[in-house]
């Protein structure tokens, strides 16, 4: 018998430390010590804090929204078999929106305890590098990494086989492989679940990366804002080389191999390969241009290939159980699975791994159990600051490479976030103009000052006052980002403007001709009232009105006057009362 | 504007003298004075020994590396994760990433703003708060989420975003022995 509890990041923001010591706390007062594990991320972020009882002929019951009030029923369920009252065991829906997946990238992520390379063993661990090196050469494993058919997880999905091909064939030395872990995107968090639940997938993904270009040192770039995946990473390195999988004459063969980390300062643009190697060096994270490429002339000028993730903990499985088994899953040109962060205004968000091929709607109802509250789906952004919104009518888009660039979007690394009617898109094309006009490195004029001019016109829209010809003015601007960028950052900074134009541009149009928005979202846009029926006259709104235009007795009902009022919302911000509306 | 104001200003200072104590530094350099590419390491751990990075070390990282400090300073602005001012007690990172966004991330702002008299990027008069906006923390299927200090608050309301701020302020040990001020 042992107990689980779910401690990747989310599960620990949702509280999971504090059950943990509870748990700790009840099985002391009870004299009854049991064996407690940890685990990583399972994929159901909605339902953190996470405890799985785990009798002893294997069989898991999964206790979700654990909160420290429900470990004693919790405990009595496991060692008493009593039913439990207030504690919520996973329901149905949930397990089905579960067995709907098809987990390779993640299938260790939850269920193994991250911090023993003793589990990763028992489940195959270490067992492809393994045969790797006793039995294949290099040119082997690329070959069945290429029927594999695995694309890169990172974003512009390039044959791996084919880098790894490039890199083998250099003939200088010495070579290195680089994990990108730096997951940029704001809104997707696929890399750092992988990392945290499952490290050694990802090493023994890039040991035989290495051996495949012939490489003998790793590195693995991992963002700042993740320092469990950093911690996570650095027992997982210390106990593969305490049993001697990393470092000198690997299972005997003469293959060397060491990883080391480094941790990133926190700059967008370092996800791009060559500005990557630039931050690798100590320097300002600049991309240069290409060719030469990385496989050419990367960490300090010598062959270096660089994969994502996610990438990485498919190989393994792709090794273990052939190229074949991976390219039977897919479609015609995307073959495999693909892991998505969804997010947003999702029913169940969370991390899912699925075979591609699978429609936008299966994966948004069926999977993540639609929108919040019932209401309207309005898009899905998909590709983060270098993607776009898919609009409803496309829907029953296939999810693959080919079909998802169709639209307008990119697949990008993997993060899906949901909007619904109360989205404004010019206010999301904002957004990512904001994101992107900050993380631009400036190197290059149109995307240093293009994504400004496009910004301000932007910021100009959402304020109200938008004028005739801004929206003709931002396709013009779109086109000479786009053209005049040495890197895919400003390349596709304009895809968010781009496809809200295409699918939204009646929002536009609301915004800039009627100044209207239609999600009831841009503040400027606007009118604030009191409801009655809510207002207790507390006054704090009226003492904190920038133009003084609330008044009211006190303990009456306040009122707005609207030929004062600014629109700054900060009445609504203060209100504890919500009896503030805005439409 | 300010960054390079601020940076123009330490620049015209050459002879800062040194005032901070090294000896935990020393450590560091030790190691990787000599590896190169290890500007961004080195930084990073002066950042986590003096909670920012002073001027007087700064210019004590260039004497021991023989790297300029133009050169470092054009490092240490280029990430977001170097701060060349201190920072309060508590150190507020908000995300506003996608998810966070959608989810109503600035309302959470506002109300920050509001309680503590603060915008993004200053800290308070008091030093006990800090607010710094960050694009995403990874934890965007609880979103809107904020962290200060290395704990993840999920799910935030303004609500909620107030009654921690008023505890912590509570906590604070700049604020040992006063009065109750909210
Ligand atoms: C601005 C920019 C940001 C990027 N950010 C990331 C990232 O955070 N993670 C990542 O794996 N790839 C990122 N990429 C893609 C990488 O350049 C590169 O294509 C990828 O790491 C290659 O790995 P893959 O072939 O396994 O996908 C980014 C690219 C650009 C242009
Ligand atoms: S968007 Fe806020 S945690 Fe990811």
């Amino acid at each position: 018998m042992k107990i689980i509890i779910g401690q990747g990041s989310c599960g620990i923001a949702a509280g999971a430390d504090k059950v943990t010591v509870a748990i700790q706390k009840e099985l002391e007062s009870r004299n009854h010590p049991l064996e407690i594990e940890l685990a990583g991320c399972c994929g159901t972020c909605y339902l953190e804090p996470i405890v799985d009882v785990v009798s002893d002929n294997g069989q898991k019951t999964t206790f979700v929204s654990v909160k420290p009030e429900h470990i004693a029923e919790i405990l009595d369920f496991a060692i008493h078999q009593k039913q439990p009252k207030d504690a919520v065991i996973m329901g149905d829906n949930d397990q089905a929106s579960l067995d709907k997946q098809v987990r390779i990238a993640l299938r260790n992520a939850g269920v193994l305890n991250p911090e023993k390379i003793e589990d990763y063993l028992a489940n195959d661990g270490y067992k492809a590098i393994q045969k790797c090196l006793q039995e294949m050469t290099p040119q082997d494993v690329i070959e069945d990494v290429k029927i594999s058919g695995l694309r890169g997880r990172g974003g512009a999905g390039f044959p791996t086989w084919f880098k790894w091909q490039a890199a083998n064939q250099q003939k200088a030395t010495p070579k290195y492989i680089v994990c990108n872990g730096d997951e940029g995107d704001p809104g997707a968090f696929m890399d750092r679940s992988i990392l945290e639940g499952d490290p050694h997938s990802v090493i023994e993904g890039m040991m035989i990366g290495g051996y495949a270009i012939g490489a003998n040192e790793g590195i693995i770039y991992v963002r700042a804002e993740y320092p469990l995946a950093i911690k996570r990473l650095e027992i997982a390195l210390k106990q593969a080389r305490e049993k001697g999988i990393l470092g000198k004459n690997i299972f005997g063969t003469g293959f060397d191999f060491d990883i080391w980390i480094k941790a990133g300062a926190g700059a967008f643009v370092c996800g791009e390969e060559t500005a990557l190697i630039a931050s690798l060096e100590g320097q300002r994270g600049m991309p240069r241009l290409k060719p030469p490429f990385p496989a050419q002339k990367g960490y300090w000028g010598k062959p270096t290939n660089i994969n994502n993730v996610e990438t990485f903990a498919n190989i393994p499985w792709i090794l273990l159980s052939g190229g074949s088994a991976f390219a039977a899953l897919g479609t015609e040109k995307s073959k495999g699975t693909k892991v998505f962060a969804l997010a947003g205004k999702i029913q169940r968000g969370g991390l899912i791994e699925i075979p591609m091929g699978l429609t936008l709607r299966e994966v948004i109802y069926d999977i993540g159990g639609g929108i919040q509250d019932n209401k309207a789906f309005k898009a899905v952004q998909m590709g983060g600051p270098s993607g776009g919104c898919i609009p409803a009518s496309l829907l029953d888009t296939p999810i693959d490479y080919e079909s998802i660039t169709a639209t307008g979007a990119i697949m990008g690394s993997g993060g899906m976030i949901v909007m619904d009617e109360t989205t404004c898109m010019v206010d999301m094309a904002r957004f990512f103009l904001d994101f992107t006009c900050k993380e631009s490195c400036g190197k290059c004029v149109q995307c240093r000052v293009g994504t400004k001019r496009m910004l301000e016109i932007l910021e100009r829209i959402t304020n109200g006052e938008g004028k005739d010809g801004d929206i003709e003015l931002l396709e013009d601007l779109c086109q000479k980002v786009k053209d005049g960028s040495l890197c895919a950052l400003g390349g596709t900074a304009p895809n968010p403007v781009l496809t809200t134009l295409q699918y939204f541009r009646d929002e536009y149009e609301a915004h800039i001709y009627e100044h209207r928005c239609p999600a009831h979202n841009c503040k400027k846009l606007l009118t604030y009232t009191i409801k009655e029926d809510l207002c207790v006259g507390c006054g704090a709104c009226a003492k904190k009105c920038p133009s003084d235009a609330i008044s009211g007795e006190p303990k009456k009902v306040h009122s707005i006057h609207q030929e004062l009022c600014i629109q700054c919302g900060t009445c609504k911000t203060v209100c504890t009362f919500n009896a503030i509306e805005a439409l | 504007m300010s960054e390079l104001n601020q940076f123009n200003n330490m620049c015209k200072k050459s002879s800062d003298e040194l005032t901070h104590d090294t000896s935990q530094l020393d450590e560091v350099l030790k190691v990787y004075k000599n590896k190169p590419g290890s500007m961004i390491t080195i930084l990073q751990k002066a950042q986590d020994i003096y909670g920012y990075l002073p001027k007087d070390i700064i210019r004590y990282i260039s004497q021991e590396t023989l790297i300029k400090t133009p050169i470092i300073y054009g490092v240490a602005t280029f990430y977001t994760q170097f701060r060349l001012q201190p920072v309060g007690e508590y150190l507020i990172l908000l995300c506003k990433g996608t998810a966070c966004h959608v989810n109503g991330a600035n309302e959470i702002e506002q109300t920050i703003c509001d309680e503590l008299n603060i915008q993004n990027g200053e800290t308070t008069e008091d030093g006990i708060f800090t607010l710094n906006n960050v694009a995403c923390l990874g934890c965007c299927s609880l979103s809107p989420v904020m962290m200060i200090n290395g704990e993840t608050y999920a799910k935030m309301t303004p609500k909620k975003a107030r009654s921690i701020l008023r505890d912590l302020r509570k906590k604070s040990k700049l604020n040992a022995g006063k009065e109750d001020q909210v």
